[in-house]
């Protein structure tokens, strides 16, 4: 390394490295939230990266010492959105209708399986999925989400307890695809009853 | 309209609320599980050899 390389990067290049050590210690986290987010474990790879690498680019903009979990996945999810341009709000489900099926299980302690779950969360809207994951999963404070998703605290709280809720009722009433067929079915069979009760009040 | 509302029904009995509170931790716990899962995998190396790389392309571009 030249004297000037030495003086140049002594300052940015001790941030760097301190970026960087903390930056892949997170790569596990961006994993998980990106699987969350694609479902397919090749694309939710290939996001964390994209991911990884613009976060890497934008050290500069990073402030040391503030939350770097937040920030990184914040470009995580900006990168998934801008990605993905196709009207994903337009696919969502009504939410209340499926909240209002919610039946009672035999045993609510009985262990919730995993294919379920992964179905029942597919089945929610992108912006509950994702504010149930940061905060039920990802161990993020209601702030810290809003600030991930750029949106208000409140917000956060209100999706995150429909989310709650809606999967509630989702997994109890087995809407989700219980054999590789068409997903929807169950949940659009749902959708209609409680429509069909909601336009009759 | 107000019937309308997602609160919880005041004439529900709180035994249904219990069930509902248990249930709502029997996925919670499940859905840590379901992240954590992935948190604890093994990182592919292609990570590491894609951050190395970006690392490499700024010390040549210096600046």
């Amino acid at each position: 390394m030249s004297v000037e390389t030495a003086t140049r990067t002594s300052r940015d290049g001790a941030d760097d490295v301190g970026f960087k050590r903390e930056l892949v210690q997170l790569i596990p986290h961006l994993r998980a939230f990106a699987r969350t987010l694609c479902g397919d474990a090749t694309a939710a790879d290939d996001l964390a990266q994209d991911a990884m690498v613009k976060a890497w680019d934008a050290r500069a903009s990073f402030q040391m010492g503030t939350n770097m979990k937040a920030w990184t996945f914040m470009i995580l999810r900006n990168q998934f959105y801008s990605e993905k341009r196709r009207s994903w709000r337009q696919t969502q489900l009504d939410q209340e209708a499926a909240e209002r099926t919610l039946v009672a299980v035999d045993d609510p302690e009985a262990p919730v399986a995993l294919d379920e779950l992964r179905q029942g969360l597919a089945m929610l809207p992108a912006e509950q999925r994702e504010a149930l994951i940061l905060v039920g999963a990802g161990g993020f404070a209601y702030e810290e989400a809003a600030e991930i998703c750029d949106c208000a605290v409140g917000t956060v709280k209100s999706r995150v307890s429909r989310a709650r809720r809606a999967l509630h009722a989702i997994l109890d009433t087995g809407a989700y695809d219980r054999d590789g067929a068409s997903a929807g079915d169950a949940m659009r069979a749902i959708l209609a009853d409680a429509e069909r009760l909601s336009t009759a009040r | 309209m107000i019937e309308n509302m997602p609160s919880p029904d005041p004439r529900k009995p709180s035994a249904a609320l219990d069930e509902a509170r248990l249930r709502q931790q029997a996925i919670g716990v499940r859905l840590r599980q379901m992240f954590d899962d992935v948190v604890n995998e093994d990182v592919p190396d292609e990570f590491l050899d894609i951050l190395r790389r970006a690392d490499e392309k700024k010390a040549e571009q210096g600046s």
